[in-house]
């Protein structure tokens, strides 16, 4: 996708900047652009390895199966069709878990791994099942107890209170999370 | 609004409480398992780099030549109309396509219009309440080859865009 819209943004401001006279403001920002990029790269260094380090103290502990074994509801409401696929049920648990710890590296190997195993039973291999719809459409919807990503970023461009708009995150996303959730149950049934 | 910014504000320090709490109870070697999870960051932050040195180099580009200002004053009636600021226009529209792009967006306003402000908080919301949807479905489906997705992009943007609408109107009622 960015290899599209990369060179579109480029060649268009580029283009754009003749006609309106604006070729020297972007002349010098290319360089600017260049070591804004270092300086945030240094500071995403301190709070991405921090978190980082956080979380592997959570995935040690049995603080991981507990949360596994809360969302037991949950996996049986979303997923009806697994009923016999106790492997898939605790994979896509496990993943859920690690989105919803923002534990981003750890979520997505988990989530292939469910999708695999669910493609186990799926009887038209080149076609998603109900259950796997449901299982992607849970993992665009960014459902996460910290947005640890923009706490960093808004720290690092000398917010106040980086996490103050953790409260609205959450509603925003229990929102979107319910309308995607409630497209898919309808749409499942017709399509 | 003091209860909204005491549970923002407390949630990190407490999960983190809790963590560690965990890890002693369970007699694990907290430290150098932190270490362990610290120096995997390192990887994340390197890969991380070219993705963002990229992507400022076009948004700078965008910003200085000044088309950013010309689409937007554009599509301005429309979004005026749905009172949605018009700056947060090309972060909803490239938040499910580009994660680092979008990204890149949102610190670009939150630099121009201050981290703190209306607009920033609003920003900063979308970009913790969505995920990059196309990305997402392309990496799940291509892992176990499904060509068929049958409806899931439509239901996923329709997630985005509630979700996108609800950030800009819950950051207005809070505020």
């Amino acid at each position: 996708m960015l290899n599209i819209i990369w060179p579109i943004f480029i060649i268009s401001s580029i283009v754009y900047a003749f006609f309106s006279g604006n070729i020297e403001k972007i002349s010098n920002g290319i360089f600017e652009s260049a070591e804004s990029a270092v300086q945030l790269s240094i500071t995403f260094f301190g709070t991405i390895c921090l978190w980082n380090g956080i979380i592997e103290i959570a995935k040690e502990t049995s603080l991981m199966s507990k949360l596994t074994k809360a969302f037991q509801p949950f996996i049986k409401f979303l997923f009806p069709e697994l009923k016999q696929n106790k492997q898939a049920k605790e994979e896509i648990s496990m993943n859920i878990v690690a989105n919803f710890l923002g534990l981003g590296n750890a979520a997505t190997p988990l989530g292939l791994k469910a999708m695999k195993t669910m493609q186990k039973e799926n009887n038209q291999k080149d076609t998603l099942t109900n259950s796997m719809v449901m299982f992607i459409l849970l993992n665009t919807a960014s459902i996460q107890l910290i947005p640890t990503n923009v706490i960093a970023i808004r720290n690092s461009l000398g917010s106040i209170q980086p996490n103050a708009m953790i409260l609205q995150v959450w509603i925003s996303t229990i929102v979107a999370a319910t309308v995607g959730i409630t497209a898919t149950k309808i749409l499942m049934k017709r399509f | 609004m003091n209860i909204v910014n005491f549970i923002s504000v407390s949630a990190i320090p407490i999960i983190i409480i809790i963590i560690i709490l965990y890890g002693i109870k369970e007699k694990k070697k907290v430290f150098e398992i932190f270490l362990k999870g610290a120096k995997d960051g390192i990887q994340i932050v390197v890969e991380l780099f070219p993705t963002l040195l990229g992507i400022f180099l076009a948004i700078g580009l965008l910003r200085n030549s000044g088309i950013l200002d010309f689409i937007i004053e554009l599509i301005k009636p429309i979004t005026e109309y749905f009172k949605i600021p018009s700056a947060i226009l090309p972060l909803a529209i490239l938040r499910p396509i580009s994660g680092s792009a979008s990204m890149g967006i949102a610190i670009d306003i939150m630099k121009q219009y201050g981290v703190d402000s209306m607009i920033g908080k609003i920003a900063s919301t979308i970009m913790g309440s969505t995920e990059t949807t196309f990305y997402t479905i392309a990496i799940y489906t291509a892992s176990v080859k499904i060509k068929k997705i049958r409806f899931v992009l439509l239901a996923a943007l329709l997630a985005d865009l509630a979700g996108i609408i609800t950030s800009v109107v819950i950051c207005q009622v809070l505020s």
